[in-house]
């Protein structure tokens, strides 16, 4: 690789192929983790911002992303986890909100105020669309999801949380 | 900005506080993993437990980043004597162990949960505005999480308050059997109010109570008798001061890691 022909941009398309592991349509970009890319006098910082801090797939992106731009031609890479911003629901992309949906997993609803004890809406069925829905869980398979269940096409489906 | 000798000991002091509730009610939530009243809530109290381990890794983080010792070490070799949670958080689920004759007791469950959950949200409010950066931001993001463990017991106060008499009767019991350590979660030890911790024991128990209490009303239960902060004698976690039920606790949490010290998690 020719020295000065990596960039930003190029790490950022890298990043697009690095898939959420619990979710693989869904790219980490796509689900808004990565917060920053720097290239520094051969250095290179990536900074992910995570969904869940007890997710127990950090280390396996924080492998893959390592792996993947060096891969693009990196050096000197440093992944680290931050919480400034924090993640909220809101930093996924509507290209990763459709690609949950086709997923079976509800995108989540935009955040509402409330007490602290305010229930959250349950959201529209991904597969037929009616909001003639319910909750059955607020969690479920991960620490991002809640399992509901729609009363029109008698499926249950899986809705990502408003955090 | 430079922390002064005293900020140091009452930060150490509270993200020590930090840790330890969130772990080990992390690790009574686990137990309940195939014991839990049905397949939903094994799933619920699983991820609950997941989320709280997550929490106590990242505060422990925060003290190893103070170079107060492994984040892992910290976790699961400390004697109960060094442990700062509050006695609430480490009590059993009921009688019988894990393995052997387990009798867990769901209202009590619900109870406890409930307690703490509110005492969480309003602590992590607090944290927020630390003048602890670091802390005053993994604040922000662990209340978007805690949120929903608050509203998960509330739905369960609801569900056994208005269900059956029998469902009425174990939450009071649970309830009961909760309320003689709920105080002891508004101990603050050696965190003294201050720039790193902007508030009291006090106020933290004046906004908790202003929610619970008209929560509880609104599905008749009776408000029981306010919670005794300041034990004078007996059992006081925030003072490393525990029950027999710690130490069996922290023999079964860290059996694997004493195994084997030097193996890679």
């Amino acid at each position: 690789m020719v020295a000065g022909a990596v960039t930003e941009a190029v790490l950022w398309a890298a990043l697009g192929d690095v898939k959420d592991p619990e979710i693989p349509s869904v790219s980490i970009v796509e689900m808004g983790l990565v917060v920053r890319v720097v290239l520094d006098a051969g250095r290179t910082l990536i900074e992910l911002t995570p969904t869940f801090v007890g997710c127990p797939a950090l280390d396996i992106i924080r492998r893959q992303v390592a792996d993947r731009v060096a891969e693009a031609g990196a050096e000197d890479v440093a992944v680290k986890f931050v919480f400034d911003p924090p993640w909220t629901s809101e930093r996924i992309t509507p290209a990763g909100r459709e690609k949950l949906k086709r997923f079976g997993i509800a995108p989540p609803l935009p955040p509402v105020g409330g007490s602290l004890i305010t229930l959250d809406e349950v959201p529209a069925c991904p597969y037929c669309g009616s909001g003639d829905t319910h909750l059955e869980n607020l969690f479920g398979p991960t620490a991002c999801r809640t399992i509901c269940y729609c009363d029109a096409c008698r499926q249950p489906f899986e809705a990502m949380k408003t955090v | 900005m430079a922390m002064t000798p005293q900020e140091r000991t009452v930060l150490v002091e509270l993200l020590t506080q930090l840790a330890d509730d969130e772990l080990i009610i992390g690790h009574r939530d686990s137990e309940w993993l195939g014991l839990a009243p049905h397949l939903e809530e094994d799933i619920a109290f699983s991820s609950i437990a997941q989320d709280e381990v997550g929490h106590a890794n990242a505060f422990f983080g925060l003290l190893e980043a103070l170079g107060e010792g492994k984040a892992d070490d910290l976790a699961f070799l400390r004697p109960a004597a060094e442990r700062k949670n509050a006695v609430l958080l480490e009590r059993p689920n009921g009688t019988g162990t894990y393995l052997v004759d387990p009798h867990f007791d769901w209202g009590y469950a619900v109870a406890r949960r409930l307690a703490y959950d509110l005492f969480d949200a309003v602590r992590l409010d607090v944290l927020a505005g630390s003048s602890y950066v670091p802390l005053a931001r993994l604040a922000v993001k662990i209340r978007r999480e805690e949120k929903y463990h608050l509203l998960h017991h509330v739905l369960w106060l609801k569900r056994l308050a208005l269900g059956t008499d029998e469902s009425r009767a174990r939450l009071a019991d649970g309830i009961q059997k909760a309320w003689g350590d709920v105080g002891g979660l508004f101990a603050m030890g050696r965190v003294t109010p201050g720039d790193i911790f902007p508030a009291t024991g006090a106020d933290l128990l004046e906004r908790w109570t202003a929610e619970l209490k008209p929560l509880f009303e609104s599905v008749q239960v009776a408000w029981p008798q306010a919670p005794v902060v300041q034990p004078v004698a007996g059992p006081d976690g925030r003072r490393g001061r525990h029950t027999p039920e710690l130490d069996a606790l922290l023999e079964t949490m860290g059996e694997v890691y004493r195994m084997a010290p030097g193996a890679a998690w």
